[in-house]
């Protein structure tokens, strides 16, 4: 472990938490490199939001261990904290105050020095999109701006980590996607944690991906391993003259073909056969209308049910 | 740090309605206390300065000024110290102040400073009418300056009181209510129990009382006495509370 010193940013070992007789965390290990976006992933009341509290020092785990950048939080929280930046699941906002005020006080709370919090402001607020909106209230911000601001909070001290807990809930398509593509630019320069229970959204942004289950992580690997692993083989075929199923069902790298509606058909492919550009081809030349091909977005309680399945096999 | 948080303190509770309330509040009946005050005065005046050794204007009019403003302290302080703690935790803010590099013990002292500053500012502008009297009269300063120093040193007790109770609860009214009900409670302590159990010779129960009779030791204060007994109650009340505090907001660090 001492090797990684410089690399690990979090470093957690068998953390657990009970609430009275109820283990809500079970011996968790949690490593983070620099420069790495963790997506941390579970069904609500997995444990994932007590496990980003804990690792933020707003709860005392009940047994394990957290060293951030080598700082152990529990022995040294003052100086650990520094180095971390937190959005929890309700951004920390104080409504009455106006986005400069309050970004300047997130800068003093975490030791900016008095000269540079001017520019860590400005350049926390630029990177999140907040230029124009720096002398309104926050409480008349909509909740798009919120959450950057709250966002802004969490790096405006150039914190190691930044820990963000389901930072895109509530938030419309196109506001998901600038919070998306903002996380992913922030994983250039620091480490992040990124909770949610949107599978995609872990695609999106992650480079790796742990996932919790009844407070115990059941898998942790890096995304691709990921997208192997709940394999995107199903298939969803729109076709506006469908030739007869067993027509398609014969075409070679298709396991079995289930109609969806007269036009829509969901296909399982053989594996490691992608039938992707046999049924472009073959709907060109029989002139079958193809409007729709697509893989299906694999649920997340689907990848639950392989992966437990895959639990009970081993 | 320390003062980020004192300064964020002040800073909302100027923001917020209630500490423009609460002044206009204990403006108008400090102010309507203190003329009445004088008018009994300059109309008994003349017998006052008939009989020997009479008391004088500071005693008559002041340290009843300073009465009301501590009687009204036993309200208002409650009420501007529920936002403390209790509204943070439910608006989810107290979590940006417990995730910041910051101890528990800091976030506690800075946000019972700012409470303070603003509780010196009542005491202030309190300050102010009896010793607009300068203009015509002679003042005791000596007693004034007592009756300023016990009545800051009051109010940081029932400061740090309602600090703790804030701790206690997600409900700023019922922190309000909390607090008040305590302070109400340390009133009727300190009117009896103290006395009552130093005469049946149970000294550390009396003493005990006394610290927890925050009114009693400003009795003293009210009549011109710069006690240190009175000033180590007080002070103690005040760091008593101020620990309760960290360690209820410890606690729940370890507890969820």
């Amino acid at each position: 472990m001492a090797e990684h010193d410089t690399t690990l940013t979090i470093s957690a070992h068998g953390l657990s938490r009970a609430f009275g007789t109820q283990t809500v965390v079970n011996a968790i290990n949690l490593e983070l490199r620099r420069g790495e976006v963790l997506g941390f992933l579970g069904p609500n009341g997995a444990g994932k939001t007590t496990t980003m509290q804990m690792l933020t020092g707003n709860l005392a785990p009940s047994s394990g261990s957290i060293s951030i950048c080598g700082i152990d939080l529990l022995d040294h929280p003052v100086a650990a904290k520094a180095k971390i930046g937190y959005l929890p699941e309700t951004p920390p906002l104080y409504r009455d105050l106006k986005v400069d005020e309050y970004l300047v006080l997130a800068a003093r709370l975490h030791r900016v020095p008095k000269a540079g919090q001017r520019d860590a402001v400005d350049s926390a607020k630029h990177r999140c999109g907040l230029n124009d909106v720096g002398g309104k209230l926050i409480g008349a911000l909509s909740k798009g701006f919120q959450q950057r601001v709250g966002i802004a909070q969490a790096i405006v001290h150039g914190p190691d980590v930044v820990i963000l807990d389901e930072p895109t809930v509530g938030l419309d398509p196109n506001q998901i996607r600038e919070i998306r593509s903002l996380i992913r630019e922030l994983g250039g320069k620091h480490s992040v944690i990124l909770s949610t229970h949107i599978l995609p959204e872990v695609e999106a942004v992650c480079d790796r991906v742990q996932i919790m289950h009844h407070g115990n992580l059941v898998y942790s690997d890096s995304i691709t391993a990921l997208q192997q692993f709940h394999g995107s083989r199903t298939l969803l075929l729109g076709l506006r003259r469908p030739p007869p199923v067993q027509e398609l069902a014969a075409v070679p790298g298709i396991a079995t073909v289930e109609p969806v509606s007269e036009t829509l058909f969901s296909i399982q492919s053989v594996a490691d056969h992608d039938p992707t550009d046999t049924l472009t081809r073959l709907a060109a030349e029989k002139n079958w209308g193809l409007y729709q091909l697509n893989p299906a977005q694999a649920s997340i309680e689907d990848v639950f049910a392989n992966l437990t399945r895959h639990e009970e096999n081993t | 740090m320390i003062f980020t948080i004192a300064s964020k303190e002040l800073k909302a509770l100027f923001a917020s309605p209630l500490a423009w309330i609460v002044l206009t509040i204990i403006q108008v009946l400090i102010g309507y206390g203190f003329l009445k005050r004088l008018d009994d005065f300059l109309q008994i005046q003349p017998q006052l300065s008939q009989a020997a050794n009479s008391p004088g204007v500071t005693e008559l009019v002041a340290a009843p000024t300073f009465a009301t403003v501590a009687a009204i302290l036993l309200f208002a302080v409650p009420l501007l110290a529920m936002r403390l703690i209790a509204e943070e935790r439910r608006n989810q803010t107290m979590v940006m102040l417990t995730s910041a590099p910051i101890s528990v013990t800091e976030i506690v002292i800075g946000k019972f400073l700012g409470l303070i500053t603003f509780l010196l500012l009542i005491i202030a502008l309190a300050a102010l009418m009896p010793l607009s009297l300068a203009a015509g009269t002679q003042l005791d300063y000596g007693m004034l300056l007592s009756l300023i120093a016990g009545l800051a040193l009051l109010a940081a007790g029932f400061a740090a009181v309602s600090l703790y109770i804030s701790c206690l609860t997600v409900h700023p009214m019922a922190a309000a209510l909390g607090a008040f009900g305590a302070l109400l409670a340390m009133l009727l302590v300190g009117e009896t129990a103290s006395d009552s159990l130093q005469a049946r010779g149970w000294s550390v129960p009396a003493a005990l009382a006394r610290v927890l009779s925050p009114l009693k030791s400003y009795e003293t204060f009210s009549r011109g006495l710069i006690d240190t007994y009175s000033i180590a109650c007080l002070l103690l009340l005040t760091a008593l509370f101020l620990i309760l505090a960290v360690r209820q907001l410890d606690a729940r660090r370890l507890r969820g």
